[in-house]
């Protein structure tokens, strides 16, 4: 298409986030939580929907979604009511959805996005608590649906976005946000192709400058981040043509097929649903106090955009360093860590962000198996800072040494390794004197201007100390013996 | 034969019977009665085993409140690894797999549970005529209904086939059948005794409670049910009273009484019924209370209000009975829409089809304002109605019935059956506690209820005053 007509639209886009919250047990009852058991273990007489069953409030789930709350800056109601969400299927047990409707328990919060360099913030309508349901299976048995209840009944929260996303690099900003959110405060593990995190998108594009929302669509079943940036390009396209065509978008629910990117209708028909919301008359309002609100903000860890100021102004790190570490809470907190042993922040982010992540991605694997502690990775800063060892050793020799010996003591090992820093100027000087013996014609070369050649020299010096001798003594004699 | 526990235990300590004697006395009572209906399915063995063990229990004095307390529960009631159907065809076979509250606390106490039993399908009618086992006969005419929904329940105490029996009331389902049979039959205050495994018609409703010869037996078996339980967050925290220490404490002199003019004028009231309330509030003046008539404009609205938010509490309580998962699935089906209409079309009897139908329209799109939202308005005035009523009086009394018990099949309109829980709905409305007290006996030959209500959680008050007025009034 061509990108002058593109340009003439303007992409508006809401989500609804789905998060599986990582609580004990279930979000009504005493079941485990646990992901990918065998089917149908974690399960109860009440998760299961016998009769006579009632559900109780699992507490947890109140605080989980509080910290959700105060983390976008939403107002925490202390009123909450729950209401039944009815509708059939297979894997609804109850029949009914115990869900919040008019009274979430988070409401009208935003959050600060950067993309492509600019800010901006977008508005988080509601945050509200409610239970997943089961699975249904088709795919294993050639004659029946299987179900699978081990999900039935675990806490969600359902956080749903203004439509104020105009973009699908806008929309990927958010969604990524939102899931460092949630894994900065552990109340889910944020991931996508597992379900517990999971994205609806609503669609829909309009002329750029017109008042008036163009009719949405709703995009379900993408199983990752870059898969909604995917579908909402499909999207962009499809919705944009129709309406250049002088076609109608119709109101409704489309899937996303991830092996060509494209979407297509789910259920137009079911797309009317009457979901017969009332109040669930056996689970009586929850009235948050004040304290129960404070007790769980205190729980909660600092977030992302905190860390990056504090790594910013109290620690001198770039934007972009303080982005990086602030990226993952664990990567966040080694580094804080980290400084709690070393004040050469800048060195210590360095070492955090090159060798560690490094040797993390390679393994892959996260920095809580990561064998080393904070305080010998300080130890190790230390030592190049007091030229036990060079900045080169300390990363091609001593780091891996410790990986495998990780409680080895960093100037033992250097001795063990023989790469402990020549810093005695006699024996250095040796290696200078037979340096500059090894190449006359360069010295002469020179000494006719050619000073550059110092490095050379400096070189062979390394060379012949295997790399011990400290570069600044090298430096130094080389420089004095050339000029002499 | 008993009609109180008090007398059984009496006889219990001189070893002049043993409960292993009374549970063969009433299983031999259950088969000369089997005409009435009233049982889905008696557990003999295992009552007579029970028997056995609360004997040697009481031999070395370890025996529980209830020890000799012969117990039949409504087939709505879970008890682990024992069937229970909600007298539905939708639930045949199936085995609960957990033990109710209510009905675990009996048996901490050394209850022994007889039986399960015949009730309206999911607790749904005033008749016991909609039932998937068949009509309950009452007793003292075979050719009468014995009330519902809880008519077996109330027969059961009825015939003496067990000493007590518990039930469910969501609109007057226990006193409605205690009238009609000549019993005791008592509904607590809503969240006195946790609705944990009472297999739900309106939850916020729906409330267990007891039939019984003696008001003192009622206060017992209740105070061992009620109280907290952590699988019912609607099941009140509130201290439960001792509901027998001043259960002989009455002074009616001291009582202030208020009876609503509007309940005894209604049109449907047979006069018999209302000549006889009227004499009994004549002689409780005459004992020096005070009874006086209180304004109370809203009866007319009472059924429609109870109907459109049970109903709609039911089309979604009802919708786990699905075919998928337990009970009944119907043969027929192929796939999961057909797994849902034909098993719900052949489980469900008609009245819970024509609920679930009712409320599923009530709570539609485009009709929830104009029905549900009212009727929620409604029940909140007339619950503050009743709370302000009962900031000056400490019972409100009116007939239980506007009639005796009918005949199978007399009530074929729906409208004019609902209309027969006219006065038993408000204290569900309400929330409030209401009991039935055999005082009347009608020309017919037939008996008719005196209901008392008080104001929520005032049990202990509420069981005082009816036990004076069985003594004092009692028609037997």
């Amino acid at each position: 298409m061509d990108k002058s007509i593109i340009d003439k639209y303007e992409m508006v886009i809401g989500l609804e986030v789905h998060a599986q919250l990582q609580t004990n047990s279930k979000a009504y009852c005493a079941d485990g939580t646990e992901f990918g058991l065998s089917p149908n273990v974690q399960v109860s007489p009440i998760s299961l929907g016998h009769p006579g069953t009632l559900p109780v409030m699992n507490e947890r789930s109140l605080v989980y979604a509080i910290k959700m709350g105060i983390a976008t800056n939403c107002t925490i109601n202390k009123y909450n009511a729950f209401a039944r969400k009815n509708y059939f299927y297979a894997d609804l047990p109850k029949g009914y959805q115990i869900t919040q409707h008019t009274t979430p328990i988070c409401t009208d919060g935003k959050i600060k996005i950067k993309v492509n360099g600019e800010e901006k913030y977008i508005g988080i309508t509601r945050i509200h608590l409610e239970e997943d349901a089961g699975k249904s299976i088709h795919d294993i048995d050639p004659f029946n649906s299987l179900i699978d209840l081990n999900r039935a009944g675990v806490p969600l929260i359902e956080i749903v976005s203004e439509p104020d996303l105009r973009s699908a690099d806008d929309a990927y900003e958010y969604l990524t946000y939102i899931r460092k959110l949630v894994r900065y405060l552990d109340i889910c593990d944020g991931n996508m192709e597992e379900g517990s995190l999971r994205c609806d998108c609503n669609i829909s594009v309009r002329l750029k400058g017109a008042e008036k929302f163009g009719t949405k669509v709703e995009v379900k079943n993408m199983n990752s981040i870059r898969n909604v940036k995917r579908a909402i390009e499909y999207e962009m396209y499809r919705q944009i043509e129709m309406v250049e065509k002088g076609e109608w978008i119709e109101m409704q629910t489309r899937s996303f097929n991830a092996a060509d990117g494209s979407t297509f209708d789910m259920r137009s028909k079911e797309a009317a649903n009457d979901y017969r919301y009332f109040p669930e008359p056996d689970l009586p309002p929850v009235i948050l106090t004040d304290e129960f609100i404070a007790e769980a903000k205190a729980e909660m860890p600092a977030l992302p955009e905190e860390l990056i100021n504090r790594f910013k102004t109290e620690f001198g790190l770039s934007e972009y360093d303080a982005n990086v570490l602030a990226d993952e809470k664990e990567i966040a907190h080694y580094y804080l860590q980290l400084i709690s042993f070393q004040k050469n922040y800048k060195s210590a982010a360095n070492w955090l962000m090159v060798s560690i992540k490094g040797y993390l991605n390679e393994k892959a694997i996260s920095i809580s198996e990561f064998p080393v502690e904070a305080k010998k990775i300080s130890e190790l800063i230390d030592a190049i800072d007091g030229n036990k060892i060079s900045n080169t050793v300390a990363s091609q020799k001593i780091f891996p040494a410790l990986i495998e010996n990780p409680t080895a003591n960093i100037l033992d090992l250097a001795k063990e390794l023989n790469v402990l820093q020549e810093s005695d100027a006699s024996a250095i000087e040796e290696l200078v004197k037979q340096a500059i013996a090894k190449y006359p014609e360069k010295v002469t070369e020179y000494k006719n201007g050619k000073t550059s050649l110092q490095g050379l020299f400096v070189g062979e010096v390394m060379k012949l100390s295997k790399g011990k001798a400290e570069p600044k003594i090298v430096n130094q004699l080389v420089n004095k013996h050339l000029s002499e | 034969m008993y009609h109180s526990l008090a007398a059984i235990q009496a006889d219990l300590k001189l070893a002049n019977t043993s409960c292993e004697a009374l549970v063969k006395n009433y299983l031999a009572n259950i088969d000369n009665k089997k005409h009435l209906n009233a049982f889905v399915e008696v557990w003999a063995d295992e009552a007579l085993q029970a028997a056995k063990i609360v004997d040697a229990k009481i031999k070395i004095n370890t025996a529980g409140k209830l020890a000799g307390a012969v117990i039949g529960i409504k087939d709505v009631l879970c008890y682990r690894n024992h069937k229970v159907t909600s007298a539905s065809k939708i639930l045949e076979g199936f085995e609960s797999l957990y033990t109710a509250t209510s009905v675990q606390r009996l048996l901490d106490e050394d209850a022994i549970i007889i039986g399960r039993l015949n009730c309206d399908e999911f607790a749904m009618g005033s008749s016991n005529e909609n039932s998937f086992y068949g009509n309950v006969l009452n007793d003292l005419d075979n050719t009468k209904v014995p009330g519902g929904s809880s008519g077996g329940s109330a027969v059961a105490v009825q015939a003496d086939l067990c000493l007590a029996t518990l039930a469910t009331d969501t609109g007057g389902s226990i006193r409605q059948p205690a009238s009609f049979c000549g019993i005791v039959g008592v509904k607590p205050t809503y969240g006195r005794i946790s609705r944990y495994g009472l297999i739900a018609y309106a939850s916020s409703f729906d409330q267990i409670g007891v039939f019984t010869k003696s008001v003192a037996d009622v206060g017992l078996i209740l105070q061992i049910m009620s109280g907290a339980d952590k699988n019912d967050s609607t099941c009140s925290q509130k201290q439960v009273e001792n509901y027998l220490e001043n259960i002989s404490n009455c002074d009616v002199s001291k009582l202030k009484i208020a009876y609503l003019p509007s309940t005894i004028e209604s049109a449907g009231l047979d006069t018999e019924i209302k000549n006889r309330t009227l004499e009994i509030l004549e002689q409780l003046k005459a004992q020096g209370a005070t009874v006086e008539s209180a304004a109370f404009d809203k009866l007319d609205y009472l059924v429609p209000t109870y109907y459109v938010l049970t109903t709609a509490e039911a089309s979604s309580n009802l919708a786990r009975f699905d075919g998928v998962r337990y009970g009944f699935r119907s043969p027929n089906a192929t796939d999961l829409e057909s797994v849902y209409k034909k098993t719900r079309s052949e489980g469900f009897g008609k009245e819970v089809k024509r609920r679930i139908m009712l409320g599923t329209f009530v709570l539609s799109e485009g009709f929830y304002d104009a029905y549900y939202t009212k009727a929620q308005k409604v029940r909140r005035v007339v619950t503050n109605e009743m709370n302000t009523l009962f900031e000056n009086y400490d019972f409100i009394v009116c007939p239980t019935t506007p009639t005796t018990a009918f005949g199978f099949g007399d009530k074929k309109d729906p409208i004019a059956m609902y209309l027969n829980d006219i006065y038993t709905v408000l204290a569900n409305i309400a929330g409030i506690p209401g009991i039935s007290l055999p005082l009347g006996k009608h020309s017919n030959g037939m008996p008719f209820g005196f209901q008392i209500m008080s104001k929520k959680f005032s049990e202990e008050q509420l069981f005082s005053f009816s036990n004076w007025c069985m003594n004092n009034f009692s028609s037997n």
